[in-house]
């Protein structure tokens, strides 16, 4: 589904990324971890599409299609979907609104009949039933006055409405609780199956206790530098990122 | 004696000499508008309160009185949502059957019957009003009675020219509540063609009253619109209104507002939105003259491409206003590097018990928000919009009146689809 190949990229002229190469089939969940600066959040924003983060090298496809050469709107249309480690908020305007027009911009752009707002209130309740998320939420203005918690699992409310193809969780982990850790998991869990990605952006392993991962890679310098299966998240926990810094080198 | 006079001045007061012995009114009180006019003329940017609202673009145009209704007869008021309420029609400044079935307790006259004209800026030259004394030949007289609630009325203004042709609109409305009584008034100006509409308008808030005053202006985008309204609100009584101003090349809304008795409460909403080369200007001028009154403005600019907007807001706290609650904001949303927005707040405090504030921001549209929408399939051009008509919602929002709410939010949306196009 997911073909990177040597891929670099810089921000502000600094090369961050230093090529990456990572396949993630259909079907599977692969963790990306690694300490703070390894290129983390860069590479879901170069994934993205988001602008200042040049590409200075490599190739990224999904399903066969050049990623790269679309416009962010184009890759949501294509399937993915980042869930930002810091959600914006937008004062002004409905949480419900939001979600309608996002889900109606993608449907539109498929060539799909848009829903009506009785239709989707329908669908939004149910999938927000599902994840324990009140139904206020959907009144108040995006993200306006939501804790930290609050916005993890309104970004986790939008891929379960959104449905991608391959979904980045860009530390939707940090700053939350068991309970919410457990709403964010039981969301990405509901999507999997033969036709849904995942790449799991996190600085820990605890989130990859609720959602197993079938690969974990170590990125180091803008570099994959380990490859694994789940055992290597606990591997991590235990010994931390200083051994791998001394074995990269 | 005379001031050196440029063609617009000279082409309004030919338009004077023209019409006056026709006009309605105290003949007395026009000559001397006349006569400051001749010796003031247009303000130029060197006087203060018109630095950032240059007029020459009015050199170009001869401002006729239009041909009594020549071309009204040939146009049809745009169809308006029969739920807005009654309506009253100007068509190129003059009453058309101002007859609707009103509510009861409204009484209603036309200005040519009930001439009233005074001056009421203090002592200073104020060229729009003056123009108006000077030129008014129509409008709307109303007073709705002690106690009663009028609901909803509609004044609509529409300008047509006839092709080729510039005309001048000088139209005068005096708006009386007596105590207790209730009016939401919904004025509509629009048109199309060249023209220059100068509004007046005169209102009177007994106590209790409360005036709830919702302007779409919409005029055409080779129009001229330099308007006033000059408003004195009674003890306990509430003047709230909502200024949504989208059209004309060139546009100056003034408003003054005495608060007079205790307790009296303005609270003004407004928004414009420019784009092109459209200049738009929201004056205000506070009057705080008796103690625990309150006002509150909050003034939103949208502005695109070369077009610059101004708001000048002043309040004065007079001597013994004292539990005054003043409060003022101004925020603008520049679309473009080449959009300019000039703010000039001014608090005038002579009482020494007062509450009052202003603030003012202005900024472009957060790359992250766009990214944010972008990300989610949102297109670009639909998610700058939305952002748009978000900072536009909090101001929107205040307008109580769903019907007229829902207007401005269909306006704002078929401006914001001229902008994409």
């Amino acid at each position: 589904m997911l073909e990177i190949s040597g891929l670099a990229a810089a921000v502000n002229g600094q090369q961050i990324l230093n090529g990456i190469d990572l396949v993630v089939p259909s079907g599977e969940v692969h963790a990306i971890m690694g300490p703070n600066g390894s290129g983390k959040s860069t590479l879901a924003y170069v994934l993205a599409g988001r602008e200042g983060y040049e590409v200075t090298a490599g190739s990224v496809r999904f399903e066969g299609r050049d990623l790269l050469a679309l416009s962010p709107e184009e890759r949501a249309v294509a399937g993915v979907f980042l869930a930002f480690q810091y959600p914006v908020e937008l004062p002004g305007v409905g949480n419900a609104n939001f979600l309608r027009t996002a889900l109606n911009a993608l449907r539109r752009a498929r060539g799909e009949s848009e829903l009506d707002a009785v239709q989707f209130l329908k669908l939004a309740r149910a999938e927000a039933k599902r994840l324990s998320i009140p139904e206020d939420m959907f009144k108040r203005n995006v993200n306006v006055g939501f804790s930290g918690g609050e916005k993890k699992r309104n970004e986790v409310l939008q891929l379960a409405i959104l449905r991608p193809k391959l979904a980045i969780l860009d530390e939707t982990d940090s700053g939350l609780d068991i309970d919410a850790l457990k709403i964010v998991a039981d969301g990405v869990n509901a999507l999997r199956g033969p036709d849904f990605s995942a790449l799991v952006i996190t600085h820990y392993q605890r989130l990859l206790d609720f959602i197993i991962p079938d690969r974990v890679h170590v990125l180091l310098g803008g570099r994959i530098v380990r490859s694994g299966g789940p055992e290597l998240a606990r591997e991590l926990e235990a010994s931390g990122y200083a051994g791998l810094t001394a074995e990269a080198a | 004696m005379n001031a050196i006079l440029d063609a617009p001045a000279r082409g309004f007061l030919a338009c004077y000499e023209a019409t006056k012995n026709l006009l309605p009114g105290d003949a007395g009180v026009r000559e001397q508008a006349a006569r400051l006019f001749r010796a003031r003329g247009l303000p130029t940017p060197r006087e203060e309160a018109w630095k950032y609202t240059p007029l020459r673009a009015l050199n170009e145009f001869d401002f006729k009185t239009p041909a009594a209704r020549a071309a009204s007869e040939a146009i049809s008021a745009p169809a308006l949502a029969a739920e807005l309420g009654p309506r009253l029609s100007f068509i190129n400044g003059r009453a058309q059957n101002l007859s609707p079935e009103l509510p009861n307790g409204i009484r209603l006259e036309s200005f040519a019957e009930r001439p009233v004209l005074g001056m009421t800026a203090d002592g200073q030259y104020n060229f729009i009003e003056t123009l108006n004394v000077m030129l008014a030949a129509d409008g709307a007289v109303l007073e709705v009675t002690e106690g009663q609630d009028a609901h909803t009325l509609v004044l609509l203004h529409l300008a047509a020219p006839a092709e080729a042709e510039a005309i001048g609109l000088h139209v005068r409305h005096r708006i009386t509540l007596k105590r207790k009584a209730r009016l939401t008034l919904i004025e509509l100006a629009t048109g199309a063609g060249r023209y220059l509409h100068n509004p007046f308008i005169e209102i009177s808030l007994e106590e209790g009253a409360s005036l709830q005053h919702v302007r779409l202006q919409e005029e055409s985008a080779q129009a001229f619109h330099l308007g006033a309204v000059a408003a004195k609100i009674g003890a306990g009584a509430r003047y709230d209104a909502f200024f949504l101003h989208l059209g004309a090349q060139l546009s100056r809304t003034e408003l003054h507002v005495m608060l007079e008795q205790p307790s009296a409460s303005f609270r003004f909403g407004a928004a414009q939105l420019l784009r092109g080369a459209q200049h738009g200007d929201i004056t205000t001028e506070i009057f705080h003259r008796a103690p625990g009154c309150a006002s509150r403005q909050t003034v939103k600019s949208v502005i695109d491409e070369r077009a610059r907007g101004v708001f000048q807001g002043r309040i004065t706290v007079e001597r013994g206003a004292q539990k005054t609650d003043g409060y003022q904001m101004n925020q603008a949303l520049l679309l473009s590097s080449e959009a300019e927005i000039d703010s000039k707040p001014q608090l005038e405090i002579y009482a020494d018990d007062v509450k009052c504030s202003h603030g003012a921001t202005v900024g472009e549209i957060d790359p992250e928000q766009i990214f944010y929408l972008r990300s989610r399939g949102v297109p670009e051009a639909e998610a700058r919009g939305i952002l748009v008509q978000a900072f536009l919602a909090e101001a929107l929002e205040t307008v109580e009146a769903e019907t007229a709410r829902n207007m401005l939010n269909a306006a704002v949306e078929r401006w914001w689809e001229g902008c994409a196009q």
